[in-house]
């Protein structure tokens, strides 16, 4: 049966762009990118005076295409379409919105599939560690290459909103509003662990190959598919998954248990039908990158860990919001981020929404949480 | 909460010098630092304040909310960063009411305290023939009420006194004017001006 697409209030038929980059980049590891290109989705209209333009900082597997459709698939629809579009809390005819794929990611921006200029081969195992700091200076670049000085907004989830808060920090005069959702200023011990896991899943893949896999025509699928079932874990909560599967058992189960290794939970089913699709469309040299760069982000490096200090260059206007059921990024974690602009008197709200869907809950259509989202996009001038 | 100016804003602005930084807890809809922020010039203030629909409302109205539940204390806030801490119309609803008081006086330099003032002669009256009472300042029946440490203005002094809490001014109000005479029989509002007696 021929599925019908609902595209109400969608941007549209969108079509990816990229930017090509040819001055090298210097990296805060200390190396350099040669020369890149970016792969970005535009939405909406940049207007005369250039301040009505929003950045979409993507999160762990994002990527430029937030919003819309493409012309060839119009089921594949942008991953942030419920917040973006005309009439929807990121208002497209209000706002120029800019979303991206960052460096080293596996969507066509220059990441470790991409062929290395200098040496005509994949970059590989070569592909430098990226931080967010380089995802805002080539953000900056891309920001400036479309004629945009400053952002009214920038905007993200998760790691896209670490990517945000650093743009207060670094650009402090090029960004006007700062919006984090389900987001913390720094991983715990725990965040780094759950990551080190999953990283170890990837190195030890005897696919792996020191990285090199594309090589061998192989892809270290083992190891991806175990980060992102342990991932997927971490970015429900307990009590959405008890409600959604419980203990239920798959059909062809029902009748006993089998008393074998074989899927027979419907948890188990889910959770290998997620990592299997996720496998199929992301490079596990990305993730390894990605899960990396969230280990490294700590804005109050440099400062002997005060956050305080840290936060003391930031003049945007700041808006957090939480989820009740994240214990990847709890509320808790938020408040760490709203707690020194307290202390520097800075104009910031925050908001905790109540919601079972865990972390993964800055996704999804929750009435309450877009209200907050447009009642204050609504707020920002242009 | 009654719609429009309520007749407490009017008396706490007056207390509130226009560069004052003001932290408003169980802030509602943000209609009090609304009014402070344009009839006083109040440029850095914060509201507190648990309800969703009511943080809504305060992003709506441009207000700076910070959604957090008063019975968990204020430890987002340093000690004595604020010019000015209010409680209006709270203190009679929250749980914990001594540990606000004094987290209230840790925060602000200044602490205001508004209520309803149980000793309203009406209430007695009430109470006198055998009901609880019910009034425009306290709509509510018995077993739907929020309010569960209901005062007169005789226990709050009390209560103050007790903890070395200084009263710096007090405006015992009814139906909006000021009352003098017998204010815990007369007055519906009592409006108090507070610090640490040590400080």
């Amino acid at each position: 049966m021929a599925k019908v697409f609902d595209h109400g209030n969608s941007v549209g038929v969108v079509t990816p762009m990229s930017a090509q980059f040819d001055a090298p980049l210097k990296l805060q590891s200390g190396g350099e990118l040669s020369g890149y290109t970016l792969m970005y989705e535009t939405y909406g209209e940049l207007n005369s005076t250039a301040t009505n333009a929003v950045l979409i900082c993507p999160a762990l597997s994002g990527h430029h295409h937030a919003a819309g459709y493409y012309a060839a698939t119009p089921d594949y629809i942008g991953w942030w379409d419920n917040m973006i579009g005309p009439g929807k809390p990121i208002d497209t005819r209000k706002f120029f919105v800019v979303a991206l794929n960052n460096l080293g990611g596996c969507n066509g921006s220059t990441g470790p599939s991409s062929i290395n200029p200098v040496t005509r081969e994949r970059y590989a195992a070569s592909f430098p560690v990226i931080t967010v700091e380089d995802w805002v200076e080539s953000q900056a670049l891309l920001a400036s290459r479309l004629g945009i000085h400053q952002f009214a907004a920038v905007v993200g989830g998760s790691l896209g909103g670490m990517q945000a808060l650093q743009w207060s920090l670094t650009y402090p005069e090029r960004v006007r509003y700062v919006v984090t959702v389900a987001c913390a200023p720094r991983l715990t011990a725990q965040n780094i662990a759950f990551n080190e896991v999953a990283r170890q899943a990837i190195l030890t893949d005897p696919e792996y190959h020191q990285g090199d896999y594309y090589r061998y025509d192989v892809v270290p699928w083992r190891g991806l598919r175990l980060a992102r079932m342990l991932g997927h874990i971490t970015y429900l909560s307990d009590d959405l998954m008890g409600s959604r599967f419980g203990r239920d058992r798959r059909e062809g189960s029902e009748a006993g248990y089998q008393y074998g290794f074989n899927i027979e939970f419907e948890v188990e089913s889910y959770l290998h039908h997620q990592a299997d699709k996720f496998t199929k469309m992301f490079d596990a040299n990305t993730y390894l990158l990605m899960t990396k760069a969230l280990d490294y982000f700590d804005p109050a490096r440099s400062v002997q860990g005060d956050l305080r200090a840290a936060f003391a260059k930031a003049t945007a206007e700041f808006f957090v919001l939480a989820f009740t059921s994240d214990w990847r990024f709890s509320p808790e974690r938020s408040m760490e981020i709203v707690k020194p602009l307290l202390d520097h008197r800075r104009t910031v709200s925050y908001s905790v929404i109540e919601s079972p869907h865990g972390h993964d809950s800055f996704l999804m259509s929750i009435p309450h949480y877009h209200a907050l989202m447009a009642a204050y996009f609504d707020r920002i001038e242009v | 909460m009654a719609v429009g100016l309520r007749h407490d804003f009017e008396r706490m602005a007056q207390w509130i010098p226009a560069a004052s930084q003001v932290l408003d807890l169980g802030c509602g809809d943000g209609e009090l630092l609304r009014f402070l922020r344009e009839w006083r010039g109040i440029k850095i203030s914060y509201g507190v304040e648990i309800d969703e629909r009511n943080v809504l409302r305060c992003l709506q109205n441009g207000i700076n909310v910070i959604q957090s539940d008063l019975d968990a204390g204020l430890s987002m806030f340093e000690d004595q960063s604020f010019d000015v801490v209010i409680l209006s119309q709270t203190i009679q609803a929250v749980r914990h009411t001594e540990s606000i008081v004094s987290e209230m006086l840790r925060v602000g330099r200044e602490v205001i305290v508004s209520f309803p003032n149980f000793g309203h002669w009406s209430h007695r009256l009430q109470i006198a023939l055998g009901r609880m009472p019910v009034s425009d300042r306290l709509p509510y029946d018995w077993h739907n009420t929020p309010n569960i440490h209901l005062c007169t203005m005789v226990d709050f002094e009390q209560f103050c006194a007790d903890r070395q809490i200084k009263i710096l001014d007090c405006c015992a109000l009814n139906q909006g004017k000021p009352q003098k005479f017998l204010p815990n029989m007369f007055a519906t509002l009592a409006v108090y001006r507070l610090c640490k007696a040590s400080g």
